[in-house]
């Protein structure tokens, strides 16, 4: 499959006060054509800072895009000029936040928001940018989107206005769509409509998808294949059924058992990852998950491991995976 | 069965929101919690769960209603009374930044209950007290002389909990513990709940809106719905025989980390659901149906399982 | 899992099975602290040190200050005049040895007089600042923490209040009192608090709905430690930055009463009173209105630079 994004060893850091965190640490995946994949991670792991910089939105001062490559269509987006990335987002990568309360002008008209993209990118005429901003609105589930266009913001309830997001960001029908914690703020039901919108315009448009999110209920319903990151790292990539059923890396293992299930027996007590994630002002130099990894062996707090590949999708950097990890253990 | 520490009877609480309209957040709820029970209330945004955990404890002044601790009405208790049964009841707040003051160090947050009530006689036994404290939430006590700030979301909640532990509480209201928190460290502080829960026989109220992590803890969940509770009923038997459509959608809903429950699922949405749950509640009015709540009342359909029925 | 198709990791070549001996994880270690512990009031100085157009501010008060009172002493010692004796055979000199910034039509010198103006304006200006912010929190602090119909009726006094035109309730005072630094400071105050009781209220109406104040609630705390001990404390930070905004404001406003005359009474200097004497011959003596000028303007700028500086140091929203 051919990859429509390339991100290879990106490194991206944070000016503070004190010192410099180091958010992403060598970040490498691909996303290919019309694929749905989600990076997961906790709140520091660097998922939402790869997201913003793959579409330059992240700002600067205070970070710092040390060193790597995002190659879009085989171009470096790292490279492009201000104005050359104005043309492609919106156009060729689309982006939904987290937070729809937020992310839409409250002034203007839901209607107006869709066409002014339409307008800028396709060069349209005002005419047939309305024509088609209202076959998007139904195409998100908006009911009566001929009136619902003429509506401001504050008229539409959180759900309407990821849907209305949604909408947005496809308009130009991109080839990218980056949702970062699309449904964190949503209620349940709301968020399952949401991800039903998603995977619908997929199908129906063709984009690839990479989803930002924390929640692997969400993952396991909507991706294909999973990067798992921790503190700026990428500790394990799969298809969604390497990740869930054969899990490698102690971290994603943790994740999975540390949630309760709605099948589990009452009175099974949850097994959390002790400790907190590391600060990154001054990441570990070995592997960062040794602090809370019950296999935790003396060389994980001296060298980062490398990668463990099992099959052409499935990767997970892990001394425990490494053939000498049973030998120490039986000696 | 042993005796209920709460009993909490047709509790409202109305806020004016200004040009004449009432909002009913919590309108005429009824329920009990047994001594050394979990109940669980959940619902979505807005449904009322949280209004109802304040007003329980009084942080609001409630419309109508009784809640009885202990056979004793709150309600009707003078200040100076309200004041000393305060430390009979706690809880623990959502947002594990925003619940701690951050001109504190973390022995005056946790010390502060201690000094109101006059508990500690001394310094040395008020800060004894506190790093007590501190180690039975699994915090390190050489941090107490450290700002909220410094901690992380898990260990601000930790000292949260420290907080409401240090009265000797009898009933803890949880009101969203966990939702602010990452999946790695909920694992961490519903154990630890769970823990205390065990070693000093508290009571819990769990409000939340994660319905697999309320199952886990609750023995019994009431599902709130519209400033209402749709349905109540052993956690076991609500999640295997969900009776109210409302209950059903939300179950549905829940996403499962396992791609093979998520391939076969099926989603039960409510009708008209693109427009939120609020439009399909006044479709119910119009229909009679089940989301005509003004019109219905919880019945016992089975032993311990309640759920909302229109009235005939 | 087919343990053949596994490519393992490249390794460095010198790794020994002891390497690989387990150590495990101790849970207390996993939660230590790392970054060094900080109070905010310590993190807000910091912030403050590192801003060198605030601490620049804050040297140049400090000096305005320190030279406002020692300033007419070194005169006295030296040369052993005070700011109303008069040499009436030196009158409009312009600078020199004996008068640093010359005299004035009397032939007072304005070394003196200037720092004897300013003592007035920082007097005047801390003291209404002060009293505004007694008034203002107290006030404020009433209506924020109460709310309803207590705070409707006490925001509609100091509405009204504030839509008379200040210059309109001085005069009249002034005309009615004895003009003195006394009259004018309590003009200055009869509507300066307003303003400081609205951010404090508005701050207050803020912070009573956190959810830390909620949790001393629940514990039992009462009226006079929610306000005293976590309302107030949270709010220090924006009334820090009125009032030394404030004190800008009295000193301006003084200045202007006393350059319409209304304000203190000769042979009192102040730095306005001044620049209205030197008014009438400017052009031939410009070192009689350059001086007060300088020493008013610098001090109104620091003031206003050094606040802003505050208001950044202090801003919580800034830090995460």
């Amino acid at each position: 499959m051919e990859p429509i994004l390339q991100v290879k060893d990106l490194h991206v850091s944070f000016q503070v006060k004190g010192g410099e965190v180091k958010a992403v640490r060598g970040m490498n995946f691909e996303v290919g054509k019309g694929e749905t994949v989600a990076i997961v991670g906790e709140s520091g792991s660097g998922k939402s800072v790869t997201a913003q910089t793959i579409m330059r939105l992240i700002p600067s001062p205070p970070s710092i895009i040390k060193q790597g490559e995002i190659l879009f269509q085989g171009q470096d987006l790292l490279k492009k000029s201000i104005k050359q990335m104005e043309a492609i987002r919106g156009k060729d990568i689309g982006m939904i936040f987290q937070d729809p309360m937020t992310s839409l002008n409250p002034t203007i008209k839901v209607g107006k928001q869709i066409t002014e993209v339409l307008i800028k990118h396709q060069k349209m005429s005002a005419g047939e940018a309305k024509k088609q901003a209202i076959e998007m609105l139904k195409l998100v589930g908006i009911n009566n989107a001929e009136a619902r266009f003429n509506q401001y913001p504050h008229e539409f309830s959180g759900g309407m206005r990821q849907r209305a997001m949604i909408a947005i960001a496809l308009a130009c029908r991109p080839a990218l769509l980056i949702a970062d914690e699309p449904t964190t703020a949503l209620d349940v039901t709301i968020q399952a409509q949401i991800m039903d919108v998603m995977k619908e315009m997929q199908q129906r448009l063709g984009t690839s998808i990479i989803l930002i999110t924390h929640d692997l209920g969400v993952v396991a319903g909507m991706c294909d294949r999973v990067i798992v990151m921790y503190a700026g790292e990428v500790v394990e990539t799969g298809t969604k059924w390497e990740i869930f059923k054969n899990p490698q890396h102690p971290y994603t293992k943790g994740l999975l058992r540390s949630m309760p299930r709605l099948d589990q027996k009452k009175g099974e007590p949850l097994i959390p990852i002790i400790g907190t994630p590391p600060d990154l002002i001054k990441p570990p130099i070995g592997c960062p998950f040794a602090a809370r990894c019950e296999q935790a062996m003396k060389i994980c707090e001296r060298i980062d491991p490398g990668a463990t590949v099992f099959s052409d999708t499935h990767m997970a950097r892990c001394w425990d995976l490494h053939p000498m990890a049973k030998e120490g253990q039986s000696s | 069965m042993s005796k209920n520490l709460i009993e909490v009877e047709g509790l409202k609480k109305y806020f004016n929101v200004g040009g004449g309209n009432v909002l009913k957040a919590v309108n005429n709820i009824s329920f009990s919690i047994a001594e050394g029970e979990t109940l669980g209330l959940v619902g979505e945004s807005g449904c009322g769960k949280s209004t109802a955990g304040r007003t329980i404890l009084r942080l609001y002044e409630p419309t109508g209603g009784s809640v009885r601790f202990n056979g004793t009405d709150i309600n009707q208790l003078s200040p100076r009374k309200m004041k000393a049964m305060r430390r009979d009841m706690q809880m623990i707040f959502q947002d594990p930044y925003a619940s701690l003051n951050p001109r504190f160090t973390v022995t005056d947050i946790i010390g502060e209950a201690l000094d109101i009530h006059g508990l500690a006689g001394s310094r040395a036994e008020r800060k004894k007290r506190v790093e007590e404290l501190l180690d039975m939430v699994g915090l390190n006590p050489d941090h107490a002389t450290r700002y909220p700030h410094e901690f992380s979301g898990g260990q601000r909640q930790r000292i949260g909990i420290a907080r409401a532990l240090a009265v000797n509480p009898k009933f803890i209201i949880c009101d969203e513990p966990i939702s602010a928190l990452d999946v790695s460290i909920q694992a961490q502080v519903v154990n630890l709940l769970k823990d205390l829960q065990d070693r000093l026989g508290l009571t819990y109220l769990f409000i939340a809106h994660d319905l697999s992590m309320v199952k886990h803890i609750s023995d019994r969940v009431a599902v709130m719905y519209l400033g209402r509770i749709v349905e109540l009923a052993e956690s076991e038997e609500l999640y295997a025989n969900p009776l109210h459509p409302y209950t059903k959608t939300l179950l549905s809903a829940i996403p499962i980390p396992d791609p093979e429950v998520e391939a076969n699922k099926k989603r039960i949405l409510l009708e008209d659901s693109a427009n939120g749950p609020i439009a399909s509640a006044k479709d119910g009015v119009s229909s009679g149906g089940a989301f005509d709540l003004d019109n219905s009342e919880l019945v016992e359909v089975s032993k311990g399982h309640w759920v909302s029925m229109p009235n005939k | 899992m087919d343990t053949n198709s596994i490519k393992v990791m490249t390794t460095p070549a010198d790794l020994t099975p002891d390497d690989f001996r387990k150590i495990g994880t101790d849970e207390k270690e996993a939660e230590v602290i790392q970054r060094e512990s900080i109070s905010a009031w310590r993190d807000a100085w910091q912030r403050l040190r590192s801003n060198k157009m605030a601490m620049t501010a804050l040297v140049v008060l400090l000096l305005i200050t320190i030279t406002a009172f020692v300033g007419p002493l070194i005169s006295k010692w030296v040369h052993g005049y005070n700011y109303y004796s008069n040499d009436l055979l030196n009158t409009n000199k312009g600078p020199s040895a004996t008068h640093w910034f010359g005299t004035d039509d009397l032939g007072r010198d304005m070394w003196v007089r200037t720092w004897k103006g300013t003592q007035i304006s920082l007097l005047v200006g801390f003291a209404a600042a002060c009293i505004d912010l007694f008034i203002g929190v107290i006030y404020g602090g009433i209506m924020g923490y109460f709310g309803g119909r207590v705070d409707e009726i006490m925001n509609k006094f100091s509405e009204i209040l504030y839509s008379i035109p200040y210059l309109l309730v001085t005069i009249l005072l002034l005309v009615v009192m004895e003009p003195s630094l006394g009259t004018i400071i309590l003009a200055l105050t009869i509507t300066g608090w307003i303003n400081m009781s609205w951010i404090v209220r508005g701050e207050i109406m803020q912070l009573k709905n956190r959810e830390f104040v909620l949790a001393s609630r629940s514990m039992g705390a009462g009226s006079g430690r929610l306000l005293f001990r976590h309302l107030l404390p949270n709010a220090v930070g924006p009334i820090i930055v009125t009032v030394t905004l404030s004190v800008p404001n009295a000193i301006f406003a003084e200045a202007f009463l006393s350059f319409l005359g209304l304000g203190v009474q000769a042979p009192i200097a102040s730095l306005g009173s001044m620049i209205n004497d030197a008014l009438t011959g400017w052009l031939y003596y410009p070192w009689r209105m350059l001086f007060p000028a300088i020493v008013i303007s610098l001090t109104m700028l620091a003031f206003n630079i050094f606040g802003d500086g505050l208001r950044d140091a202090l801003d919580p929203k800034l830090k995460k």
